[in-house]
């Protein structure tokens, strides 16, 4: 429960911290005129290993930045956390935090039928912020024995348990509960403590699950997850792994009891804050919405589409801990792909290899900056692929097909289609820290490849998680920050898809400017641009494809749609999709230096030097 | 506007942890059991790296027989066949259940597919899960020394005198051996020719590298472990059959133990760690490739227990680096140079690549100054 020393309305100061994998990143907010606004940010690495094996001295560090850089007292000088409430000359009123320090929230979870009850107890797991280390289900394919194999070495920091509808027929679910009865499975924090399952299935079995699972268990009963095959109902065992996570999980992590006692909201795992943002962004613009946290150990991809929200997790993709893993899932070849000068492949993997086992070293030299955004576009691009087997209909549900969707097996297993996104927006060190603002926007155009109109935004540096946890308790305040001051406006890609020929003729744009002038442009097969659109305005825009290209309304068809400017600019990209690189090397390396030349990704004299 | 604090500045701490090399420290090593169990030794007990200090069971592994199916009977009336009841021993192949009906002409009967106790009957499922024998685990003192305290029940902390090394990643378990020196410099590769029948269970240093056949040669003769400051990705993943993606190492079986003390590529080992091992040459080294970086960082060690004549050097936490700290750079441009903090300076400096960071300056062997973000040092703990 959040425990608040002021009323919001008269709080002037709120510090908000995120205790990451690799950093912990502090920002500081304050009232200013009557508007709440970000000030600064201070950040250190995290302190949750060993040496020092207690998250708070991170925090304090990255505080004590924020207190250089403001001249604000904020630590109390017993080193008892922040000085609260804010006494007219030092201190916070309000402190908050989220966490995915020391791996995040690790979870094992089972159903009755893989694409069924297994995947909505996924989802929802996901949904909660956690970490799906497995999915057990009657019918993944493996032998019971080497399900229990399975349980028996991970150890989890809590298992969901979902399987059956309401007053449905409960053997099945019953002999996967006594899998995990028989597998004995052990928490990963603190040999001594009870596991925590969440049971959300079918809720006439509850006398015998309750039976079966009370020794040396911490067992929890919710509303059944799919109480009709047609219904997904994760709240409930989202809400209940929530609590849990609090109750069980962060009190034995290294420090974090103590963190607890000075933060005045409950700490939140990182990707339920980032998911909170992504929501909001939704909900505030009301448009379809995919957003990414690309962090150092893991890459968490949100979609929210016709108000359905998902997330999706891929537990060892990211920037830092997990790069290699990336290049390992990726294949090399995939990553030296995106670099556009000679560079030997040992050289590449040496250096990743490198940036894994001393994960928070940052590039110093334009040369290994472009290899991370290289490898930055396979990360995106996997976890999307990830997601996308994550957020699907309903299995188990019948679906109408009409004549046309036989024709063309239309109705695909995942409804996340490039073309019926408006917004992306990303977030992450990698990208928030991004220094030109168009090179996050080109990456995940890269790894993405959006269609049509759509508009991207960026966390500014980066506190989505942060801004997602204070929303909690001061939506307002929440909100403000964010609108002004978070979601950076980078500009907007107009993307045509379709393949053809170099030089062919793809789409002519032409955008009416608020001031009423006019700018044209026609752009052949392969080229990409980059309009200089920086204010926080729109333009109407008008989009004429050629007859084999299509901007969103079909193949040759027009499109005229408002489109808003933003940091970067508009990008104009005829590259078709899906996007295809040269296979003669050299030619590749000549196709990305004009893009990138075009549109100004990185500084000039360095990268001519380098190409 | 931000208001910076500039009396602040020389005095800015950055929190980079080092690797620790150290010629006498008193190293404590917690054994302890997956599970609880029996701790066979005492505070102040003499141990030798192979004594057994604690013992424990794992409970066997559980075998599902899906006993009403196989009978042909609902699951709610499989008790009256049951020939067994829960907590009774059964053997492979002994009848679990029996079920008989038209006087005798059908029988049907459930063997157990294992040897085991059973562990719980279900009427709702009809299955019968048989527990195969509990598992002995046992645990040794990994380092000679002696017992500093026992945790009842769980395992004990041994201490010992030693020379401690960290690598910065390593795959294999933990082993022992002499060391042994085979380069003449920490420039120089590990290559086949420096191994033969004499490298059998030893620790052997190599300098700047050690290639793939430096390292098939080396499982041949029997060598116990190689520390080294770097190798090739390729040459690692021809080793291991396999590319790592998450560096948590430890398990993985090759024939020996693998340290590196650099990084991966050719990196010549730090002159303070090729000469403290080579004052070592010929002592028993306790040596762990075991290696997580996420979650819980280790770092593989090599630890080398000696009387400890000299002045031990407290273990403490680092505080931080000041002007003067001895600290080695760990990115291109400058990866492995070595110097010592000069400035601290608390404004946001602009990169090559652009980026505006916090910048340590670094006074080097050669006296040239150089720039590097903070995040991109380690301190050199000695």
């Amino acid at each position: 429960m959040a425990h608040l020393r002021k009323p919001v309305e008269e709080m002037q100061f709120i510090l908000a911290t995120d205790v990451g994998s690799t950093t912990t990143k502090a920002r500081f907010f304050h009232k200013r005129d009557g508007e709440w606004r970000f000030w600064v940010a201070g950040e250190a690495p995290t302190t949750v290993e060993a040496p020092y094996e207690d998250v708070t001295m991170g925090v304090q560090n990255a505080v004590r930045e924020v207190e250089e850089l403001t001249g604000h007292r904020l630590l109390s000088k017993e080193g008892a956390g922040m000085i609260i409430p804010y006494d007219g000359e030092k201190g916070v009123d309000l402190y908050c935090t989220t966490s995915s320090a020391g791996g995040g929230l690790q979870m094992m979870v089972a159903g009755l039928i893989k694409t069924m009850t297994a995947e909505s107890a996924n989802r929802a797991a996901l949904g909660a912020g956690a970490i799906v280390m497995d999915v057990i289900s009657r019918d993944d394919g493996r032998q019971p024995y080497q399900k229990i194999q399975r349980i028996r070495s991970l150890r989890p920091d809590m298992i969901l348990l979902a399987g059956g509808t309401d007053g449905g027929a409960g053997q099945h679910v019953m002999e996967i509960a006594e899998l995990i009865k028989a597998a004995e499975p052990k928490a990963r924090l603190g040999a001594s403590y009870e596991l925590p399952i969440v049971y959300a299935g079918n809720k006439n079995l509850r006398p015998q699950i309750q039976e079966l699972l009370h020794d040396g268990i911490a067992l929890t009963m919710v509303d059944n997850i799919r109480p009709v095959l047609e219904q997904e109902n994760t709240e409930p065992a989202r809400r209940a792994v929530h609590e849990l996570f609090m109750e069980h999980v962060m009190s034995h992590a290294p420090g974090y009891t103590k963190l607890m006692k000075w933060t005045d909201v409950p700490i939140m795992p990182t990707p339920a804050g980032e998911g909170m943002a992504m929501q909001l962004i939704a909900s505030s613009f009301k448009m379809n919405v995919i957003g990414v946290g690309l962090g150092g150990a893991t890459t968490n991809v949100y979609s929210v589409i016709d108000g359905r929200f998902v997330r999706s997790v891929s537990a060892n993709l990211g920037m830092s801990y997990s790069v290699t893993n990336v290049m390992k899932e990726a294949g090399i070849r995939n990553i030296m792909r995106w670099i556009p000068f000679k560079l030997d492949e040992e050289e590449v993997a040496s250096r990743l290899m490198n940036k894994m086992i001393r994960p928070t070293t940052i590039p110093q030299t334009l040369e290994d900056l472009i290899v991370e955004h290289s490898v930055a576009r396979e990360a995106l691009r996997l976890g999307l692929q990830h997601h996308r087997t994550i957020a699907t209909r309903l299995k188990g549900v019948q679906v109408q097909r009409t004549i046309a969707d036989m024709f063309d097996q239309a109705v695909e297993d995942s409804y996340v289609k490039m073309a019926v996104i408006d917004i992306i927006a990303g977030t992450g060190g990698l990208l928030s820290h991004a220094p030109r603002r168009v090179q996050p926007m080109f990456i995940v155009s890269d790894a993405w490849l959006p269609e049509g109109v759509t508009r991207m935004f960026q966390d500014s540096v980066f506190m989505m998680p942060h801004l997602g946890v204070l929303s909690t308790v001061y939506r307002d305040a929440a909100w403000n920050i964010f609108d002004k001051d978070c979601l950076v406006r980078i500009g907007t890609s107009i993307a045509a898809s379709g393949l053809g020929k170099e030089g062919e003729h793809v789409m002519k744009v032409e955008l009416t400017m608020p001031d009423g002038q006019t700018v044209a442009e026609d752009l052949n097969y392969g080229e990409v641009k980059l309009i200089e659109f920086h204010e926080a305005s729109e333009a109407k825009a008008k989009i004429d494809p050629s007859k084999s290209f299509d901007v969103g309304a079909g193949p040759g068809k027009s499109v005229e749609k408002t489109v808003m400017g933003g940091v970067a600019g508009i990008m104009l990209d005829a590259r078709g999709r899906p996007l295809q690189l040269p296979e003669d090397d050299s030619a590749r390396r000549d196709t990305l230096v004009k893009w990138y030349t075009a549109l100004k990704l990185y500084p000039e004299d360095a990268f001519k030097e380098l190409v | 506007m931000p208001k910076k604090t500039k009396e602040t500045s020389e005095e800015a701490h950055a929190y980079t942890p080092g690797l620790k090399v150290k010629r006498s420290m008193t190293v404590d090593k917690l054994r302890r059991l997956p599970i609880q169990g029996q701790v066979f030794v005492k505070v102040n007990d003499p141990v030798e790296w192979n004594t057994v200090i604690a013992r424990t069971q794992i409970s066997g592994e559980p075998e599902i027989i899906k006993v009403a199916s196989l009978l042909g009977v609902e699951a709610e009336d499989i008790p009256p066949f049951m020939l067994k009841k829960v907590g009774d021993k059964v053997a492979k192949g002994e009848n679990l259940a029996f079920y008989s009906a038209l006087f005798g002409l059908i029988k049907k009967s459930v063997p157990s597919t294992i040897e085991g106790t059973v562990e719980s009957i279900s009427e709702i499922t009809g299955q019968v899960i048989v527990r195969g024998a509990p598992v002995p685990v046992d645990i040794d003192s990994y380092i000679p020394g002696k017992v500093k305290e026992v945790m009842p029940r769980e395992g004990a902390v041994i201490q010992t005198n030693a020379a401690f090394i960290q690598g910065i990643f390593g795959i294999g378990g933990e082993t022992h051996g002499k060391i042994y020196v085979t380069v003449e410099t920490p420039e120089d590769e590990l290559t086949p020719e420096k191994l033969n029948s004499d490298c059998k269970g030893e620790v052997i240093v190599g300098g700047s590298r050690v290639t793939f056949e430096a390292l098939k040669k080396a499982v041949e003769v029997g060598v116990s472990a190689i520390v080294v400051g770097g190798i090739r990705h390729q040459d690692l993943t021809e080793f291991t059959h396999e590319e790592i993606g998450v560096a948590i190492t430890g398990q993985e079986e090759v024939g020996l133990t693998l340290i590196i003390t650099e990084g991966f590529g050719k990196m010549a080992m730090s002159y303070n760690t090729f000469n403290l091992l080579k004052s070592f040459e010929g002592y028993n080294a306790c040596v762990n490739g075991a290696t997580q970086i996420r979650a819980g960082v280790l770092r593989p060690e090599i630890i080398i227990p000696h009387p400890g004549t000299e002045e031990i050097t407290k273990d403490k936490l680092s505080s931080g680096m000041i002007p003067g700290t001895p600290i080695r750079i760990i990115r291109q441009p400058y990866f492995g140079a070595i110097g010592i903090v000069h400035r601290l300076p608390v404004e946001l400096q602009i990169l090559e690549s652009e980026s505006a960071v916090r910048v340590v300056e670094i006074k080097l062997g050669n006296g040239e100054v150089v720039t590097v973000p903070r995040a991109n040092v380690e301190i050199i703990e000695e």
